[in-house]
């Protein structure tokens, strides 16, 4: 399976047809690292990416560790330097520290200043914004019941957990109500009731018309919340498109869970593609075979509780991409446009 | 502005890591010095009192600038804070300038206590104080300079990711600086041109803080010539302006982890 192909065959979506300023442009971005003890070779770690995200949009960036995305984001937020190429935000180049108005970052694993209270911390960083003390007081105050962090306002960061850390983070991300925000891992850390909250958060951002740009392996954040992915691997560009794309791909079988009466039997037509915990069975099936297998189990009186269809995990993508990563971007996903 | 508010967080900082806690060492060390010199020396109370006040002031403020200097930047890069930091619209000039500000703001109100402390413990040994005592300010002064000068050396070594060799660097610095008018003599006697132009390039690079040493001239009630003060914050200024600038410049370019 060519998923770089597959990524980038589908069909146009308005959105992307756009012929206003893209949020984001990627052109030619490229980062090599010194490699051996006299720096004489070098890794690359990025490689020529190119491709647009447009305003609105929230925007998957997935790929394995070590495929680049960290890489990316620190490009853009000038925390280190592409070997050659550049991105834009709205037109402006990264290298503009004005461009930094327009965007928020919160970065993988966030550290803060932990003898600041969180309070103190959202007042720092809105310093930075030249914002009178009064709206400071009250932008603080909003956001901090934002990500639910009121009753802990007061309370020094280095005795948040990394959960509340995180979302200090979401929150001076976005504070200053940036048009872009760029998100690294956002739900890393976090518990299923944290994850749902940033969840929202982002929901909410993209209502208000805000970009939002995200890196994650974890594909049921990217198909519940992107409008687009591009996945990364090898710091090369290996697709992009929308996340049904990707879901739509390659079902390869159905999987049947059922309970069957202690009484009964499994027809022995499924029994060598169950597995059987008790009375209960994981029964996987080619899809063609799905209602010939329903019918047998309905014979011997099995409950149904589920069936689903098997596709590959974004683990089996990434594994392909990174055994088989694509020697060069296709030209659709260079351009970002084209799906 | 936004150096500014990079200061004031440093500051905030060295505050709340109790940095200033050195201030009760020094108080107390002031008024068993100030008890024994009482008891021991017969007329030159106050010559003591303030070469060690001030020596004192001078060695616990050399101590925090190349301490905590040289932790300013890499602490930040290596516990990347500096992330979320330079992703707001700020210049990494100004994040340096904020850093160098805020502990240089430490130092002179940890420098201005110390001196209150010394004032008082002068007060118990003379029961008064005359108008030569001011000079003890010029004093305090001229520490403050070198201290910003250290300041700044410790703020350029700390843009490197090695504060084991940032601190001996600056250390290295800070003593060669306190012999550099002796290094421009030997070039000078040394009856080679060759060397005496390595050492007289060598006197201009390193700091020269031989000039800010007023410690004894003022324990011994000499007045401080106006011309020094004027020089002597000049050179500062200036030393403090390139060596700033150099680490701008190394650090404009320098990859975070």
């Amino acid at each position: 399976m060519d998923l770089g192909r597959s990524l980038t065959c589908g069909k146009f979506s308005p959105k992307n047809m756009s012929m206003s300023q893209p949020a984001i442009e990627f052109l030619g971005l490229t980062k090599d690292y010194p490699r051996g003890q006299w720096k004489r070779g070098v890794i690359r770690s990025l490689d020529t990416l190119t491709f647009q995200v447009e305003e609105g949009e929230v925007f998957g960036f997935l790929g394995p560790n070590g495929a680049g995305k960290t890489t990316t984001l620190k490009c853009v937020m000038g925390l280190i330097f592409p070997t050659s190429g550049t991105a834009r935000v709205f037109g402006r180049s990264i290298d503009d520290v004005q461009m930094h108005r327009e965007i928020g970052y919160l970065p993988e694993q966030p550290y803060f200043y932990d003898y600041l209270t969180a309070r103190e911390l959202l007042d720092y960083f809105a310093r930075f914004f030249r914002y009178s003390a009064s709206e400071r007081e009250d932008r603080v105050a909003h956001f901090l019941e934002r990500v639910q962090l009121t009753p802990f306002a007061d309370v020094q960061l280095r005795k948040f957990s990394k959960g509340m850390l995180q979302r200090a983070g979401i929150a001076q991300a976005i504070l200053h109500e940036p048009k872009v925000i760029f998100l690294d891992e956002p739900m890393s850390g976090l518990d299923p009731i944290g994850r749902r909250e940033v969840r929202d958060i982002i929901l909410e951002l993209k209502e208000k018309g805000r970009t939002v740009f995200f890196s994650t392996h974890v594909l049921s954040d990217a198909e519940m919340l992107c409008d687009r992915v591009a996945v990364l691997a090898g710091g090369k560009l290996q697709g992009i498109g929308s996340p049904a794309e990707i879901v739509s791909i390659e079902v390869h079988g159905m999987e049947i869970l059922c309970d069957v009466p202690p009484a009964r039997q499994l027809p022995t037509e499924l029994a060598g593609q169950a597995a059987r915990s008790g009375n209960r069975y994981r029964i996987q099936v080619p899809e063609t075979q799905l209602y010939d297998a329903l019918a047998l189990l309905r014979g011997c009186d099995a409950r149904i509780l589920s069936v689903t269809p098997l596709r590959p995990t974004l683990e089996d993508y990434f594994i392909q991409l990174v055994e088989h990563p694509k020697g060069t971007s296709t030209p659709a996903a260079e351009t970002g446009e084209r799906l | 502005m936004m150096a500014g508010t990079v200061a004031i967080n440093t500051f905030r900082e060295a505050v709340r890591d109790r940095v200033l806690y050195n201030l009760i060492f020094f108080a107390l060390a002031m008024m068993a010095a100030a008890v024994l010199v009482g008891q021991i020396t017969i007329g030159i109370e106050r010559l003591v009192i303030i070469n060690l006040g001030l020596t004192a002031i001078s060695l616990i403020g050399t101590v925090m600038a190349i301490f905590i200097g040289v932790g300013l930047v890499y602490k930040e890069m290596e516990k990347r804070t500096l992330y979320s930091l330079l992703s707001k619209p700020l210049h990494r000039w100004e994040f340096l300038v904020g850093k160098f500000a805020g502990l240089v703001l430490t130092l002179v109100v940890n420098t201005a206590l110390m001196t209150l402390g010394l004032a008082a413990a002068l007060f118990y040994v003379t029961r008064a104080f005359n108008r030569a005592d001011a000079s003890i300010l010029v004093a305090v002064y001229f520490i403050l300079l070198e201290l910003a000068v250290v300041t700044a050396l410790a703020l350029f070594f700390s843009c490197f990711p090695t504060p084991m060799l940032s601190t001996l660097l600056t250390l290295g610095l800070f003593i060669a600086g306190q012999f550099s008018t002796a290094l421009r003599e030997y070039g000078r006697v040394a009856h080679s041109r060759v060397l005496e132009v390595i050492f007289g390039t060598i006197y201009y690079l390193l700091p020269n803080f031989h000039n800010f040493n007023a410690i004894g001239a003022v324990a011994h009630g000499d007045a401080i010539p106006r011309a020094l003060i004027v020089h002597n914050t000049l050179y500062a200024l200036l030393y403090i302006a390139v060596v700033l600038l150099g680490a701008s410049a190394i650090f404009a370019n320098v990859d975070l982890k």
